[in-house]
């Protein structure tokens, strides 16, 4: 009785989706009572086009330039909030606002102000891919640097005054302090940090449509759009679009897991 | 700014103030205006003409561009603004209260029955938290169509099925926390399951019930790819709206898409302010869990 209603919704909203996607994914079909079972052939067709690898590595590159800014910048602004100066409340609200907002709502507050910039040299964020990479990437930090600031805070806030003081008396220096007692009690939010950025970046859609929807052609299409894109707007791809799925699944399962156990081996080090 | 918070880099103790505070709270300020920047510019484009718009974002409202409310009117109209609020706010807080209760007993129930069978689910759960939508979203919008679940109160089972994983989770590491003896204690004094959970486990996990609930309403409130799938055509939500405010053809109206942005945005900030203490306390709970 206490579990029923979430295992029951749990299987019409997860389990059967995605047994059936796993399925789905070596037919070829347009509707999905008419199904042609073909085997690999989806994944290969996949990889012999060329976009789904340039979403690949475009997602790729996105998310590790995304992680490393989003976290420093987080970081340091985290540290020098938890200093004591007037309004160091207010800011962290005002940072932490716009992670409350969607991503379509994001993308075009952006489109509207980064074009808005770029007139000035007469591109536009879609004139070629990267104006639309550094886009995303502004983007992301402004969404994201506040939510990680608050993670951050929470861990420095957590870290013991005598420990610090003890360090001072030692005669550490502050660059010392730093290296050496605070980031290493922070490692746990330095992961959790590095965790939900990297999916964060990896896993990105709506972003990515509001602000170019994968223009110029095709070129800024992340792996997320790439996927719906073929999935709705090419007639008699379903299948390839379900295979593309299931390789980005075990690509965001790879990085989780990996992830997962780097973290558990680094806690047993401690 | 940047270059100087470089330098200074440092750790002080946090009871001692900063020297020079006033310094730091200039900068701040600095970045916290830039910060806020691009959400004005939305405020005052939303005022001008839509031609003012796009190549001009920076200028503000001149007596030639102003244009009042014409944008609001025209936005609200043209999506019809207000049946996709409504719809918005059914479907995310009734998925939310839904969420909330049938997850937190089906988290205490794996917490406290160690069955295998319990174990696996857990394991299911845990798993469902890192698969993307994209791998199930075809399938799943089949699965609701089949079953006639995309009406606005259709869609709340399948946010209760795709967001089972992350509450369900939470709820039992919570639940693993309250020391069995309370309840052990209530059994003793002849208490049911169900008023053990409802007298005594549900008001300690109060915490994780504002945690999961706000969690879960920041991303049912701009989720935007799962009601566009399952949603029939005639049911819009916030997001989904703005996103048709986009013409086939790609062409935008700019006057329009600022001013719908404006009207989306506010009870989010009305939200945030009333709600701050929680909604921070509880992102800082839920990374911890998660």
């Amino acid at each position: 009785m206490f579990v029923l209603p979430t295992v029951a919704a749990f299987f019409i909203g997860f389990i059967v989706p995605f047994i059936w996607g796993v399925y789905l994914s070596f037919n070829k079909f347009t509707v999905v009572n008419n199904l042609h079972f073909v085997g690999f052939k989806n994944y290969v067709t996949m990889f012999k086009e060329g976009d789904f690898g340039h979403s690949l590595w475009y997602t790729a590159l996105f998310t590790v330039v995304s992680v490393i800014t989003i976290n420093v910048l987080a970081f340091l602004i985290a540290l020098a909030l938890c200093k004591k100066f007037h309004g160091t409340r207010l800011f962290r609200t005002i940072f932490f606002m716009p992670n409350l907002i969607g991503g379509i709502v994001l993308g075009y507050i952006w489109q509207i102000i980064l074009n808005g910039v770029l007139v000035h040299w007469k591109v536009t964020l879609t004139t070629n891919e990267w104006y639309g990479f550094w886009g995303l990437i502004i983007l992301m930090n402004w969404q994201q640097i506040g939510y990680m600031m608050i993670i951050y805070i929470a861990g420095i806030m957590s870290v013991p005054q005598d420990l610090i003081e003890s360090a001072m008396i030692d005669g550490a220096g502050s660059w010392e302090r730093l290296k050496s007692v605070i980031i290493p009690i922070l490692r746990p939010s330095i992961t959790i940090c590095t965790f939900l950025t990297l999916t964060n970046g990896f896993k990105l859609f709506d972003q990515n449509l509001a602000l170019t929807a994968g223009n110029p052609g095709k070129k800024s299409e992340m792996l997320a759009l790439n996927i719906y894109n073929t999935f709705y707007g090419r007639v008699g791809y379903q299948g390839v679009g379900q295979a593309k799925a299931v390789i980005f699944t075990i690509l965001v399962a790879i990085i989780a897991f990996a992830q997962l156990h780097f973290t558990r081996s680094g806690e047993e080090q401690m | 700014m940047a270059k100087n918070k470089k330098k200074n880099i440092s750790f002080e103790p946090q009871d001692k103030p900063v020297k020079h505070g006033w310094v730091w709270t200039l900068g701040f300020g600095i970045l916290a205006v830039l910060f806020v920047m691009p959400i004005l510019v939305v405020v005052w484009n939303s005022f001008k003409e839509k031609s003012a718009i796009n190549l001009t974002p920076f200028q503000l409202p001149t007596k030639a561009t102003f244009v009042g409310l014409e944008n609001y009117v025209r936005g609200t109209s043209q999506i019809n603004f207000v049946a996709a609020f409504e719809n918005t706010l059914m479907i995310t807080v009734l998925s939310v209260i839904l969420i909330v209760v049938c997850t937190s007993m089906c988290g205490w129930y794996i917490a406290r029955v160690n069955s295998k069978g319990a174990n696996f689910i857990y394991a299911l759960f845990a798993f469902s938290m890192v698969i993307p939508f994209q791998m199930v979203m075809y399938t799943l919008s089949n699965v609701a169509q089949n079953l006639h679940l995309t009406s606005p109160l259709g869609i709340v089972i399948i946010y209760l099925g795709f967001g089972a994983g992350l509450a369900t989770f939470m709820f039992v590491g919570f639940a693993k926390s309250i020391p069995i003896e309370i309840e052990e204690a209530a059994m003793i004094d002849g208490c049911g399951a169900c008023g053990i959970f409802f007298r005594i486990v549900l008001p300690i996990m109060k915490p994780t019930y504002i945690t999961v609930a706000i969690l879960e309403s920041m991303w049912i409130w701009n989720d935007f790819l799962l009601p566009f799938l399952v949603l029939d055509s005639d049911y819009r939500t916030i997001p989904i709206a703005i996103q048709y405010l986009k013409g086939g053809y790609g062409t935008v109206d700019w006057g329009a898409m600022m001013a719908v942005i404006v009207l989306s945005i506010i009870p989010i900030i009305i939200f945030y302010v009333i709600c701050q203490k929680y909604i921070i306390s509880g992102v800082v709970a839920g990374a911890v869990k998660g």
